[in-house]
């Protein structure tokens, strides 16, 4: 495997995950995952570079993502716990009233 | 018989192949348990395809750390919460065309760029391969604990940020808690509680007076 399959991949899971988001009409959750899924892409990108350059820092960096992206989980995930208390549902579309 | 290096180049197409498809699974089933369990099938494919390229430490952590608690945690919540079908209405509004013409657009770029024009800028060699005895643990660990002992901390002190912003959020008082509330006890107010009447004082029976 070269560098070059490894970039393909993570762009296809991407793009992927890019689209999730648009076409989701669903509920926030699946956008949730989508993020998740788009944090995995830029990894997979990372992890490919830090081989081809012999450089294990962009490992480490990988590292740093997964603690954030772990605490961004649980505090995203107990903000739709609430949400859901208040408003009884997690549809996008009925969630749209924010004011300013 | 098959070559290792012909061997790992099927094992990556297999696993690249699942992880693009488990992907597709989850933004397009329409059950969000399916999709959380998906998302988890996802993060074991993306796992393998690490450890081909010799970043087992991450790999396992991947599986550790995202399929042992992150997906958990959504699998929590998604079968806590009672999410109802959605409306028809709902579903009738749909922005599959619009997305799927962004995404579209995406992938052609993307691909154009990887493979006509960075075609003889990327080297299509073999990642390097260590020789045997290396350990990609030690390597991360010591880059971790030697150059990045500040910003680990940092990381562990974002975590215990997570943990008390998370509870913080979803702590609930409930109504028939008894336990005493110390500020209100202090900042009680004496007139409110208790009525000084003036009255003449009474002559008992056994006085005399």
């Amino acid at each position: 495997m070269s560098l070059h399959h490894y970039l393909i991949v993570s762009a296809v899971l991407f793009v992927i995950s890019m689209g999730g988001i648009f076409v989701n009409r669903r509920n926030v959750l699946v956008v949730l995952m989508s993020i998740e899924l788009m944090l995995l892409a830029v990894n997979t990108n990372l992890i490919a570079f830090s081989k081809y350059l012999g450089n294990v820092e962009g490992q480490v960096f990988v590292f740093f993502i997964l603690t954030v992206a772990a605490a961004e989980a649980a505090i995203g995930l107990a903000i739709l716990v609430v949400l859901f208390r208040n408003k009884k549902t997690l549809e996008l579309q009925e969630i749209n009233d924010l004011e300013g | 018989m098959m070559s290792p290096e012909l061997f790992q180049q099927l094992l990556f197409y297999v696993f690249a192949t699942m992880t693009v498809g488990s992907a597709m699974a989850v933004v397009s089933v329409k059950n969000t348990v399916y999709a959380a369990l998906f998302l988890v099938l996802c993060f074991f494919n993306t796992a393998v395809l690490w450890m081909l390229i010799e970043a087992e430490f991450l790999a396992i952590t991947l599986v550790l750390v995202y399929v042992g608690a992150v997906m958990v945690l959504f699998l929590f919540v998604v079968m806590m919460l009672d999410i109802k079908k959605p409306k028809a209405a709902i579903l009738k509004q749909s922005y599959t065309k619009a997305a799927l013409l962004i995404v579209g657009a995406m992938l052609v770029e993307l691909m154009m760029l990887f493979g006509y024009k960075l075609q003889d800028q990327l080297p299509q060699d073999e990642l390097i391969r260590m020789p045997a005895g290396y350990s990609n643990v030690a390597e991360v660990g010591e880059e971790l604990f030697i150059h990045y002992v500040y910003p680990f901390e940092i990381a562990a002190v974002i975590l215990l940020v997570a943990i008390v912003a998370a509870i913080s959020l979803t702590l609930r008082k409930r109504p028939e808690n008894k336990t005493i509330d110390a500020s209100k006890q202090i900042n009680i107010n004496p007139a409110e509680r208790m009525r000084v009447v003036s009255m003449k004082a009474e002559k008992g029976n056994g006085e005399k007076s």
